[in-house]
């Protein structure tokens, strides 16, 4: 591994003399949520005709920098210069107005309207009256359709169209407004190689229109193509800033992990006892294909890749949520993978398979219903009689799991919604613990929830696993999956891209497998398959 | 199961205790939608006794009743519906449909018990179709329940055209006339039994339970093993099999069947249970809100009876109870903080 780069800090910029001042420069940015610094004093400059990569983790502060940029979020504290003078976005259309626009990853666009109605929503030309002047907008659309080299039908609805068109209307969309930044964030992600070039194309005809263009992607081979600097991020901390030329992926890499873990993971001895679930070949249609693994009791088992890996899909299916195409899921004697449709959840939760699903507002918990409620929700066959509901025994079952868990709640008979996003996600686990599983599926268990909440999870992960519980721990975190699992399977485009013994695991390793990024000899991916 | 290597205080502190309940059940009763709906029932209750002379009188009372007890059978269900997140537009056509298949069978000859049975079945079967659309096809219920609406009264008007069935066999008079005891009806002391069952079902069951979870939150729901399609399935069969129930007294009490029999029923099923503080947003209500909203509008009805009150003036004022009944509770909770501002 060669030595780093000097992390240029961005005053340093002027050093290539070349170099026209930049359009757009943010300085010190800085924005909190409720228990977390998303941006700590973060730079980042965008010149003219050039294109600059964001390069970090997931949760590097990415995301927030592009709504800061758009108007949609608004920082705690520093500066943004368009052109050497101050501004700020108070609103999306101010962002707009002064020509900065985003390409999102899913574009939210109209099915029901044309293309040329979705290009110009919300600004469409107009003639005397007021009234939209439909000819002038349809040919505008054409103008900026041909420009992008897209053809299209402006008059086409956009329900007829496939997904890389509706990309295509996307940017058309974006470009409409006359912009001198454009923000790309992960825009090959739902593309195919074929679309893919032409959207590189895309890009050289916008750099070659002189606008200054932000691209977000995870995807190192892209970013070496297209990008001219780069900037990393890490954990709302600018790391670093230069021009591609003079930088490696492995420094890129080494710069967006390097960092000293500092949270605090529970000590463990890791003690697996025998096989309890054995994962074969297991395929869907769409979302993953040929997955293998074993799982024993007593240990963690991480599951790290980029979002969209497919890893999430994975877990909804050994729970029974989706059905898959081919191949076997046994737990004891029971192929999980063999049963029907109907009644699947409910058959995973009696062979002991729990889930506890990354998006727990809307699967995780029932807002509405009062948290013993929630509690005990998969569990009533134990705390009913012939159908009947008994209260006290749910109460004292609620009562149990939700003091273990160290609940922090007014009564167990408050609605959960009431509860801050730590404190709900601690019912959900309840739930499930309630129902004394063999297996857990923890997808994201600590995703959006405060420090100290984060803590109290992963020590009652720990404790789980001491217990003889075997656990799945799906996570985007590399500390996390670092600090918490005994192995860690690492997926990438729905397959199995690298498995990892904790001694083999580094940032490096789990990095590159999860990009794709051809590895050194030393971490050579799918090298470490146990025996089953 | 070697806790020893732990050294999480969050986990090993003295478990800190949360009370089950911070209000006791008495205190929360009173702030409660049903709690209003009783002072309103007892309002109108004593308004109506100072109205007209008549209206104490025992049989008076019971001749009320009948007001609400037919809809009544079918707001429980519709209830429970409600508060999972569905509807059933279709009810009234139902009880069409059901009443011109009994009419149908009479005319041929059928004796009381095949009546009845048809009544139940016919019910069933209406409820089985919109179950299969809603359930089955992942159809939303409003769409699929207002085409059914139309498709099973589209049925009576063909069978029927502008003639009516009125040839019923004399035993079928019981379900709509007859009394059990003194002054109590058969509807009446049917509507309290399905009241009672149906708040059972509703509150004291893993049915009912699974009802709310769905209601608030379907994917959720289903992502804690409850079979969300056939706890759906089952209540719209049950409020066929209701509005079947229906039909029959009905049916029985007019002792004549044309196609627009209950007509507009459905408007008035729904109004009832919404009345009762059942949220048409799914998730929320009680049986006992649907029994006291019956209450409250079989008084009126019979109130406004006795004062020789139009027909049409009768629905004004229901829709204002409605909708007054509705916003008040949000205009208070809306007006408290601005008020205990100023005086603050």
């Amino acid at each position: 591994m060669t030595a780093l780069p000097p992390a240029t800090s961005l005053s340093h910029a002027e050093t290539d003399a070349a170099n026209a001042p930049p359009v757009l420069a943010l300085d010190g940015i800085g924005k909190s949520f409720p228990g977390v610094r998303a941006l700590d004093g973060v730079a980042l400059e965008l010149y003219p005709g050039e294109v600059t990569a964001l390069v970090g983790e997931n949760g590097a502060g990415k995301s927030t920098i592009v709504k800061i940029l758009t108007g949609i979020y608004q920082p705690d504290g520093g500066t943004i210069r368009l052109d050497g003078q101050e501004v700020r976005f108070p609103s999306a259309a101010d962002a707009a107005r002064a020509g900065v626009t985003a390409i999102h990853q899913e574009t939210v666009l109209f099915d029901e309207l044309t293309v040329a109605e979705n290009i110009f929503l919300g600004h469409a030309p107009r003639g005397p009256l007021g009234l939209i002047d439909w000819r002038k907008m349809r040919q505008e659309a054409g103008a900026i359709l041909t420009r992008i080299g897209a053809s299209l039908d402006p008059g086409a609805k956009l329900s007829d169209l496939g997904i890389a068109s509706k990309h295509l209307v996307a940017i058309a969309r974006a470009l409409s407004i006359d912009a001198r930044v454009v923000i790309m964030d992960e825009p090959t992600a739902a593309l195919s190689h074929k679309e893919i070039h032409e959207l590189y194309a895309l890009v050289d005809r916008l750099k070659a229109e002189g606008k200054a263009i932000l691209f977000i992607s995870h995807k190192f081979d892209e970013i070496f193509r297209i990008a001219d600097r780069w900037t990393v991020f890490r954990d709302g901390r600018h790391v670093g800033s230069g021009r591609m030329r003079d930088v490696t992926e492995a420094q890129l890499v080494q710069m967006m992990v390097g960092r000293a873990v500092d949270q605090i993971f529970p000590e463990r001895t890791p003690a697996p006892g025998p096989r309890v679930m054995q994962v074969e070949g297991l395929s869907h249609p769409t979302e993953f294909d040929d997955v293998t693994f074993d799982l024993h009791e007593g240990e963690i088992l991480g599951f790290y890749g980029l979002v969209g890996a497919g890893r999430s899909e994975l877990m909804q299916c050994l729970f029974g949520i989706s059905r898959p195409s081919a191949g076997a899921c046994r737990i004891g004697e029971v192929d999980l993978a063999a049963r029907g449709a109907a009644g699947a959840i409910g058959q995973a939760i009696g062979q002991g398979i729990v889930y506890v699903p990354e998006d727990r507002g809307k699967q995780g918990a029932i807002k509405g219903l009062p948290i013993f409620q929630n509690v005990t929700l998969p569990s009533l066959g134990r705390t009913s009689r012939s159908g009947f509901l008994r209260l006290a025994e749910e109460f004292a079952l609620a009562r149990t799991y939700c003091e273990r868990l160290d609940l922090r709640a007014a009564s167990l008979d408050q609605d959960i919604a009431n509860l801050s996003g730590g404190n709900q996600q601690k019912v959900v686990i309840a739930k499930w613990l309630a129902t004394k599983p063999r297996v857990i599926i923890l997808d994201e268990p600590t995703k959006g929830i405060d420090i100290g909440s984060k803590a109290a999870v992963h020590a009652f992960m720990a404790e789980l696993a001491a217990e003889g519980l075997a656990v799945i721990m799906v996570s985007s975190e590399i500390p996390e999956i670092m600090g918490m699992s005994d192995r860690a399977i690492v997926m990438r485009e729905g397959r199995i891209a690298a498995r990892l013994d904790r001694a083999e695991m580094s940032p490096e390793v789990l990095v590159r497998a999860a990009a794709g990024i051809a590895a050194d000899a030393k971490a050579a991916p799918l090298a470490t398959e146990e025996p089953a | 199961m070697s806790d020893a290597t732990l050294s999480s205080p969050s986990t090993t502190a003295t478990p800190r205790n949360i009370p089950d309940r911070l209000h006791r059940r008495g205190a929360r009763a009173l702030k409660s939608w049903e709690f209003l709906l009783a002072l309103v029932a007892v309002a109108i209750f004593v308004i109506n006794c100072f109205a007209s002379p008549y209206f104490l009188d025992p049989w008076n009372l019971s001749d009320a009743t009948f007001n609400f007890t037919e809809l009544g059978f079918i707001a429980f269900p519709m209830a429970m519906l409600i508060i999972a997140g569905e509807i059933d537009l279709s009810v009234a056509s139902i009880i069409a449909i059901t009443s011109t298949l009994m009419g149908a069978a009479a005319a041929a000859g059928a004796g009381v018990g095949l009546l009845v049975a048809i009544g139940l079945g016919t019910g069933l079967i209406c409820g089985a179709f919109n179950a299969l659309m809603v359930t089955g096809f992942g159809l939303p219920s409003i769409v699929v329940t207002i085409g059914t609406m139309s498709l099973y009264r589209g049925f009576s008007y063909i069978i029927l055209g502008s003639n009516a069935y009125t040839d019923y066999p004399a035993g079928l008079a019981y379900f709509g006339q007859g009394y059990v005891f003194w002054v109590f009806s058969f509807e009446l002391v049917l509507f309290v039994a399905l009241a009672i069952a149906f708040a059972i079902l509703l509150h004291a069951t893993r049915f009912g339970r699974a009802v709310y979870a769905i209601g608030n939150n379907p994917v959720g729901a289903r992502f804690s093993g409850i079979r969300t399609g056939r706890i759906k399935a089952i209540l719209f069969l049950l409020t066929g099999l209701l509005s079947g129930v229906a039909a029959i007294c009905l049916t029985s009490r007019l002792g004549s069947t044309r196609p627009s029999i209950a007509f507009g029923w459905e408007l008035q099923v729904v109004t009832m249970t919404v009345l009762g503080g059942v949220s048409i947003l799914g998730g929320s209500g009680s049986i006992l809100g649907v029994v006291l909203a019956a209450l409250v509008i079989g008084l009126v009805t019979f109130g406004f009876g006795l004062l020789n009150v139009p027909g049409i003036v009768m629905s004004i004022f229901i829709g204002l109870l409605l909708i007054g009944v509705i916003a008040l509770p949000r205009l208070y909770a809306r007006l408290k903080p601005r008020v205990a501002a100023r005086r603050g």
